[in-house]
């Protein structure tokens, strides 16, 4: 089963042609990585599947991005539904500068949700591992977190939106590894009821937790400098020690990067 | 060693070109310094001295004297400087506001941010008193409000509103990026982004833009002298001319009488006075933000 599908992807930025030719499965109930040297793309790539890159300007897109076989730019759809169903935790923790509560809250009050906030409230915070840490201070601000608790307050809230898919987009790159080790954990966790995606640029994170690897290259494009593109997709084991190309084995290999 | 015998002295010697030249500088920026504070102290000091014979309950609750006649208070301009700042706020207030929203959040960067900033900066360019005229002639002379508190007020707004669209698109374009991003990406519209995340992450600093520019207007006298023009009476609506601050120190600091005279002086201290209130408040607000 596949929930999100990009085909034959080209990513532009204004009339810089940053992402070609990527045709990617997120499939439904499992971690895909997306891996690549800078510049490659993966963060756009990752974007196009809740629109929000719309909110830069400049961006357009050519090719077919569809969840559950639905077209996400097709003009009848609402990029704000879209995102409600297709949530995402971002490279820096983010919270609201509101209480941990409030934080929480505001994920489900955007969908509308009419049932008991404060059982709402807890069941998030406890699937994203945080209930524990923070039941005795609901109402201090979501800011007296530390980096890692601060990230799992992120992923309760967007948690509390109820979404199908979670787009992560470097996650762990702004923390310790302490910190890094338990929103794997907490990854893991949440596949079984979650699709997920994530960028990363630690490869062997993207090797310990996800089940299906994306790797996304660069080249040389004449003067206009790099473009990104889709070099190889496999299951995560076959790419990491079998790789069809020689690039993907360089580069799972710490050869460049 | 050959070299050691070359080697001078460790010693400051004040015979050194570099040693005067250093020191004759730094004495000639000194006295700039002192001599740049000195009209600043001189004006608070002098204002002062003048006004603290006269600062009574009287002159809080009092009308001014007839000419020749002593005593008496600046009450009805206290009252219609709060009359014709309450207008300039309630005009001037949400429409920099939200101009300042849409442009820093619905607009971006777009061909209108260019042109409303171009014309907001040439705007508070303008000498106020042109904002006097203006409103002279739009709503004084037309006989749509005549001399009025309402006119004043309209004049006043003209003034603050470019310094509140540029303090309230600042204070907006410093609410962190990743805020927004994180509540669009939970899936709020963008008027709930900026209703319940990005406003009142960046309400502390409009208020405090807003304070000062309410500060300053209220000691603006050219756009006050031809619109609310002045009134030794009671302010009675806002359709009247009413006296305010600081058209009261314009018209009895010229007077040959001591009474007005020393009413003007303390109208300009209690100008200065809120002014300077204002700015510490603020000063204090964003400290505390920080």
């Amino acid at each position: 089963m596949t929930t999100l599908k990009a085909t034959d992807l080209q990513i532009f930025y204004g009339k810089h042609h940053a992402v070609r030719d990527v045709t990617i499965e997120i499939p439904e109930n499992r971690i895909t990585a997306l891996i690549g040297p800078s510049g490659c793309g993966k963060s756009s790539v990752l974007r196009c599947f809740n629109r929000l890159n719309d909110l830069i300007p400049g961006f357009s897109l050519d090719g077919e991005v569809t969840f559950n076989g639905e077209n996400l730019y097709a003009p009848h759809i609402d990029p704000v539904e879209v995102r409600r169903r297709i949530g995402m935790v971002f490279q820096k923790p983010n919270p609201f500068p509101k209480s941990i509560y409030d934080n929480v809250a505001f994920g489900a009050r955007m969908t509308q949700y009419t049932g008991d906030m404060d059982e709402l409230v807890e069941s998030s915070l406890k699937r994203a591992f945080l209930w524990d840490e923070v039941k005795d201070k609901l109402t201090k601000s979501g800011l007296s977190l530390s980096g890692g608790q601060r990230q799992r307050l992120c992923i309760a809230r967007t948690l509390a939106g109820d979404p199908e898919v979670l787009l992560m987009d470097e996650p762990t790159s702004a923390l310790d590894p302490v910190s890094t080790e338990k929103i794997e954990e907490l990854m893991l966790s949440l596949k079984t009821d979650y699709t997920i995606a994530i960028v990363t640029h630690s490869l062997p994170q993207a090797r310990r937790i996800s089940d299906v690897t994306v790797f996304l290259n660069t080249e040389e494009r004449g003067s206009d400098g790099i473009i990104g593109y889709l070099a190889e997709t496999d299951e995560t084991e076959v790419l990491f020690e079998n790789p069809q190309l020689e690039v993907t084995k360089a580069y799972v290999t710490g050869r460049f990067g | 060693m050959a070299g050691k015998t070359n080697q001078s002295s460790l010693d400051r010697s004040w015979r050194n070109r570099r040693t005067i030249v250093g020191s004759i500088m730094t004495t000639v920026a000194g006295s700039c310094l002192v001599i740049a504070l000195v009209p600043l102290v001189w004006v608070m000091g002098f204002v002062t001295v003048r006004a603290v014979g006269r600062l009574d309950l009287d002159l809080l609750t009092q009308l001014p004297p007839a000419p020749g006649l002593e005593g008496g208070g600046i009450a009805n301009a206290l009252i219609g400087t709060l009359m014709v700042l309450l207008v300039a706020t309630v005009i001037s207030v949400p429409i920099g506001v939200l101009s300042a929203l849409y442009l820093s959040e619905f607009d971006q960067g777009g061909p209108w941010t260019r042109r409303v900033r171009f014309a907001t900066n040439i705007l508070s360019g303008v000498p106020s008193i042109i904002a006097g005229l203006f409103v002279f002639g739009l709503m004084v002379r037309s006989g749509l409000t005549g001399y009025s508190a309402f006119a004043g007020g309209a004049a006043l707004a003209l003034v603050m509103l470019p310094t509140i669209v540029r303090t309230a698109e600042e204070a907006l374009q410093l609410v962190p990026q990743d805020l927004r991003w994180a509540a669009l990406g939970c899936g709020a519209t963008r008027f709930r982004t900026v209703k319940e995340i990005v406003l009142p992450a960046a309400a502390p600093a409009i208020v405090t833009g807003v304070s000062l520019a309410t500060a300053r207007a209220a000691g603006e006298t050219a756009p006050l002298i031809f619109t609310a023009l002045f009134s030794p009476y009671w302010p009675e609506n806002f359709r009247e001319a009413v006296a305010t601050l600081s058209v009261l120190v314009y018209n009895f600091a010229s007077v040959p009488f001591t009474a007005q005279q020393d009413l003007a002086w303390t109208a300009a201290f209690i100008l200065i006075l809120v002014v300077l209130i204002t700015k510490i408040l603020a000063t204090i607000a964003v400290r505390k933000r920080q």
